[in-house]
């Protein structure tokens, strides 16, 4: 089997006496979709900070495209290739759609030092970002400021600076939040062609959406994973559905 | 709405040496000197809207670098009159009193002077930034007034006012466009700041720091750079105001100085191109329209700012062209 691009060993994280991530070890690997399922408080967003490197873990390790990212900084970890998006829209409100996502080509090509040309007159930029927003249903809202941009297209803007990113693995925590039946649709046939270009940590409510995309599966309850297998797997757990599909299935 | 800005810039830009010749064709130089001092206080804030207004940096410590500046102007004339050299070791050097020279010197010394303090002060944010800057430009404020070479507490005369190449700079009008040329050098170098790369990062951070880390780019950096490129424009007009007022003390290096420089800022309109220069006017004018009243005119100043605070938060800018258009 090929290496993973993200491991994760043994991570703990506490918050005082509370266990926030208690010994959780999980892989990543190339072409796949990984989701992360639990009910709320278990820990998940947690998880994903300590990933991002917003969050510093106690003890454990975790590898990123084979290299220990433990000392890491948020933007370090982001030129390495994790492209994140937040589960409240984080984004630029004073910019437009295509400015934020502009930012994040111009991140990716690793160029903020420069200081004379306009970007608004730099064709390597804008046309890169016209077609990100394309690909995510976007190029008509273009011009738009984000601070006005409906809660649906913020997130599908999020998917988009993402992309932007060309990232090694994606990290996507709930991008279906709020989008309403039509748009989970949507995102999900999207997400199930974005796995060739990099595997996705999903971290997701939308219990269709996981088990139509998920290769794998893991449950996160009280910060502790109580199970990881396919779908099918997941489904006849009996753990799983006590603690969590009991209430929801 | 950014026409209607454009066409307030262009007005603003015009109403200063309108001004200028104005006054110099009726003989009243007072008032060139005046649009002079209006120049060059535009051109400090202009340094200081930089990391200011772009990069939400409210830095409370740039009397710090508008200081050397004015001290650079002064330490240079003083010796260039004297005819000593500034040092004689490691090398001999000798003193110049031509303008260019000088201000590079000062937009030098301040990058060095602004760089660690950039580097320390930016790991903090908000109000704590704000305290550390000042205590930064409260370290040099107090090292001016226990430094005896240079005046001490009784500051510097510059006998000279120093030189620039081919133009008699004693001509008040002469004084002025050189101020004047350099303010709008200094408004064309923002705005290709602005509109650049490095400035597309620099206001993102200010909207969403944790953003602009996620997609890959240290905030640190693009802060410390905006911070110390404000500090160099910045202190080239304090080196400009000690030779408009052929004097410098340790008052340019004052905690009033920054704050009259945030002030004059957000009066005119935070982060806009024009806003340092509106700011600058109406500042000067109510300095001289209050001051001729009543020697508390700053109480009236300080009711004028809560004003705009309050009501009008993008500033005269903002009131006249509305909010910032970003493409």
């Amino acid at each position: 089997m090929a290496e993973p691009v993200l491991n994760i060993c043994n991570l703990c994280k506490s918050f005082g006496a509370l266990k926030a991530t208690d010994d959780v070890s999980l892989d990543l690997y190339p072409g796949e979709i990984h989701a992360l399922i639990g009910p709320n408080g278990a820990g998940k967003s947690t998880l994903i900070h300590q990933i991002a490197g917003t969050l510093k873990h106690n003890t454990g390790s975790i590898h990123f495209m084979g290299r220990d990212v433990s000392a890491l900084g948020v933007s370090h970890r982001a030129q390495l290739g994790l492209g994140r998006t937040f589960q409240i829209s984080s984004l630029t409100p004073e910019f437009s759609a295509l400015r934020n996502v502009m930012l994040a080509v111009q991140a990716n090509q690793g160029s903020s030092f420069r200081f004379w040309q306009p970007v608004m007159a730099d064709a390597s930029l804008k046309d890169r970002a016209m077609h990100m927003l394309e690909r995510v249903g976007l190029v008509d809202r273009a011009p738009v400021p984000s601070a006005e941009l409906s809660h649906g297209e913020r997130r599908q803007l999020e998917i988009a600076i993402a992309l932007a990113l060309e990232p090694k693995a994606f990290l996507l925590d709930e991008p279906m939040a709020g989008m309403g039946p039509e748009g989970s649709k949507r995102l999900t046939g999207f997400l199930d062609t974005l796995r060739h270009e990099a595997p996705i940590l999903l971290i997701e409510h939308d219990m269709d959406a996981v088990f139509a995309l998920a290769d794998r599966i893991s449950v996160l309850v009280y910060g502790r994973i109580i199970a990881t297998g396919t779908v099918d797997d997941i489904r006849r757990n009996p753990q799983v559905r006590e603690a969590y599909l009991g209430e929801s299935v | 709405m950014a026409n209607r800005e454009k066409l307030i810039n262009t007005a603003l830009a015009l109403l200063l040496p309108a001004l200028a010749l104005a006054a110099y064709g009726m003989g009243e130089p007072f008032y060139v000197t005046l649009a002079t001092r209006i120049a060059i206080l535009a051109l400090a804030a202009a340094g200081l809207n930089l990391a200011l207004g772009l990069g939400g940096l409210v830095s409370f410590g740039h009397a710090a670098f508008f200081g050397i500046g004015g001290y650079m102007a002064g330490i240079f004339a003083t010796h260039a009159f004297n005819q000593t050299p500034l040092f004689t070791w490691p090398i001999e050097i000798a003193a110049t009193d031509q303008m260019p020279v000088i201000w590079l010197v000062s937009a030098g010394v301040a990058a060095l002077v602004a760089l660690p303090i950039g580097l320390i002060s930016l790991r903090t944010s908000g109000v704590y930034f704000i305290m550390i800057t000042l205590a930064f430009a409260q370290m040099i404020y107090y090292f001016a007034i226990s430094w005896p070479a240079y005046g001490g507490e009784d500051g510097l005369s510059i006998t000279m006012r120093n030189g620039f190449p081919g133009v008699n700079t004693l001509d008040p009008l002469n004084y002025f466009l050189i101020a004047y040329g350099l303010l709008l050098l200094v408004l064309f170098i923002f705005t290709r700041i602005r509109d650049s790369r490095f400035g597309a990062a620099l206001q993102a951070a200010r909207q969403n720091e944790v953003r602009v880390a996620s997609i890959g780019i240290r905030p640190l950096r693009i802060r410390l750079a905006a911070f110390v490129i404000s500090a160099m424009i910045t202190a080239v007009a304090g080196a400009l105001f000690a030779d408009l007022n052929r004097f410098v003390g340790p008052s340019m290096l004052s905690w009033n100085m920054s704050g009259e420089l945030i002030v004059l800022i957000i009066l005119g309109g935070t982060g806009r191109l024009f806003g340092p220069v509106a700011g600058a006017i109406l500042f000067v004018l109510f300095e001289f329209a209050l001051g001729g009243l009543t020697e508390h005119w700053q109480l009236f100043l300080g009711l004028i700012l809560l004003g705009v605070v309050l009501f009008v938060r993008g500033g005269l800018i903002g009131l006249l062209a509305g909010k910032v258009h970003h493409g």
